[in-house]
């Protein structure tokens, strides 16, 4: 028989596709948009969800808040979406792209972090020093974290002083990673981060004071696609139980119903 | 009516011709000799250089982004050397990215500028010799007229990848007006804001800039059969 190339070629590819579009499991699958500061905190409340529903699977994407918000608009496969500010939800509650009410899940907090010098022992106005060169924060543009980083600098009189050495991450794990690989000299990131155990043995950290800046309100949501999922509906009654909260206060994370 | 740019995206398209210009300069400096050796070479070395030139068109460009990030870092051996030249630290400044756009571009100029040389025949520089030009005299009287669609082919693409950078840029660039915020960062930003109209503005612009610049090259570069 004559070899023919292009059917192979066909044929492979139809194979290839074969396989993709097979689930590997009969379970039910969902997949979370989280925003970058749950990074740490929210995969091991995933693991542990997993091992409490073996036949099932949960899978989460980070980025930033505002990205996933725009993409759930333009119907992105996200079964949750948690969003470090809860506005962004709220308007998908509104435009009528959510199966459920917008859940409070945590209040984040921001704070001053080193990798080069002991952050624990610095405030906002020690960022002035000429030594600190650049000083990395998520943008503000489009980032909770970033927004409120700006918040902060302005409400202690600093960002005058600071706005010529900043460089934007293009979420807040960026912008902690900017200062981990010590191209940053200081950076004001997400608590969680700070806390995590990749983090908190390379660099030190100080609070900022949250009266220097609006609530970093975080809320979550099921998105209007896993209307049906039962995994969905579960996962989001298991962010609300003992052990899922025991973990997100263990990343710093204020919990809703909790008087700090 | 508002204008179609605010004065961040005119300042980041401004930025991005900066970039791209010096970025296209240098390259044609450095990227001639390396492209003349590999054109004219029978060493070993031609197989590795070239496949190493040619690296930033298969790599995405996360991995030169990470590279770079971490190579120019205070730990990493160019953030090492140009601290001790007093520069400081490269990433998130304008140098810092003309020297990662070099890396990036550099297959777009090179290729262009060897497969040039590689056409020149062989008994046109024999016959410069037997005249006795100088090395210098062949180059400017022989090699680059009869090179010159590949010299215009190497800068239009340079510039052009330059222009059409993203990656790289959004990992050691941290996005600062007027140093780091090129226009394809700020096309990212307005979507991410969702301010549809602004990235409508600046993304229409690239479109219309891609199609003239290649249709300049095609124009005045045709390929194929020659008539």
């Amino acid at each position: 028989m004559k070899f023919r190339p292009l059917f192979t070629l066909v044929v492979f590819v139809l194979t290839l596709f074969g396989f993709s579009m097979q689930s590997a499991h009969a379970g039910e699958k969902i997949t979370i948009a989280a925003a970058a500061d749950l990074k740490f905190a929210l995969d091991e409340i995933v693991v542990l969800f997993n091992k409490t529903h073996p036949a099932d699977r949960a899978e989460t994407i980070y980025g930033s808040s505002g990205k996933f918000q725009t993409q759930i608009r333009q119907g992105a496969p996200f079964d949750l979406y948690f969003s470090a500010d809860i506005a962004y939800p709220r308007a998908l509650k509104e435009e009528g792209f959510t199966a459920s009410e917008v859940q409070p899940y945590a209040v984040g907090r921001i704070v001053l972090w080193s990798t080069s010098r002991d952050a624990a022992r610095m405030t906002l106005a020690n960022l002035a020093d000429p030594a600190i060169r650049k000083i990395a924060i998520a943008n503000p543009k489009h980032a909770p974290y970033g927004k409120r980083a700006e918040e902060a600098l302005k409400a202690s009189g600093m960002w005058a002083k600071v706005e010529a050495k900043l460089v934007y991450g293009e979420n807040v794990a960026q912008a902690a990673q900017f200062v981990q690989t010590g191209n940053a000299q200081a950076g004001i990131v997400a608590l969680s981060l700070a806390l995590s155990p990749e983090l908190a043995k390379q660099g030190s950290y100080a609070l900022i004071p949250d009266k220097l800046h609006q609530p970093l309100e975080q809320g979550f949501i099921v998105t209007r696609r896993a209307v049906d999922n039962p995994l969905a509906q579960a996962f989001a009654r298991f962010m609300v139980s003992g052990e899922a909260r025991a973990i997100m206060s263990r990343y710093g994370f204020v919990l809703p119903g909790k008087v700090e | 009516m508002d204008s179609a740019f605010s004065s961040a995206d005119l300042s980041a398209i401004w930025l991005t011709f900066k970039l791209a210009a010096v970025v296209t300069v240098i390259l044609l400096l450095v990227g001639t000799p390396i492209a003349w050796w590999l054109a004219r070479t029978r060493s070993w070395w031609k197989g590795p250089v070239g496949a190493v030139v040619a690296l930033p068109i298969v790599l995405p460009p996360t991995v030169i982004g990470f590279y770079l990030l971490v190579a120019m870092g205070p730990s990493g051996p160019l953030g090492q050397l140009t601290q001790s030249l007093g520069i400081g630290l490269l990433p998130f400044t304008f140098a810092g990215l003309v020297i990662a756009s070099v890396f990036y571009s550099m297959p777009f100029v090179v290729q262009p500028l060897q497969n040039a040389f590689e056409a020149i025949p062989e008994r046109a520089l024999e016959t410069a010799a037997t005249l006795r030009a100088s090395a210098r005299d062949t180059f400017f009287s022989v090699v680059l007229p009869l090179a010159k669609p590949g010299f215009l082919t190497a800068s239009v693409l340079g510039f052009a990848h330059t222009v059409g950078e993203f990656g790289v840029v959004l990992m050691i660039g941290g996005n600062i007006p007027d140093k780091t915020r090129v226009v394809s960062v700020q096309i990212y930003d307005h979507v991410e804001a969702m301010e549809y109209a602004s990235a409508h503005w600046l993304s229409a612009g690239m479109v219309v800039f891609a199609f003239v610049v290649l249709l300049a090259l095609y124009t005045l570069n045709p390929t194929g059969r020659r008539k």
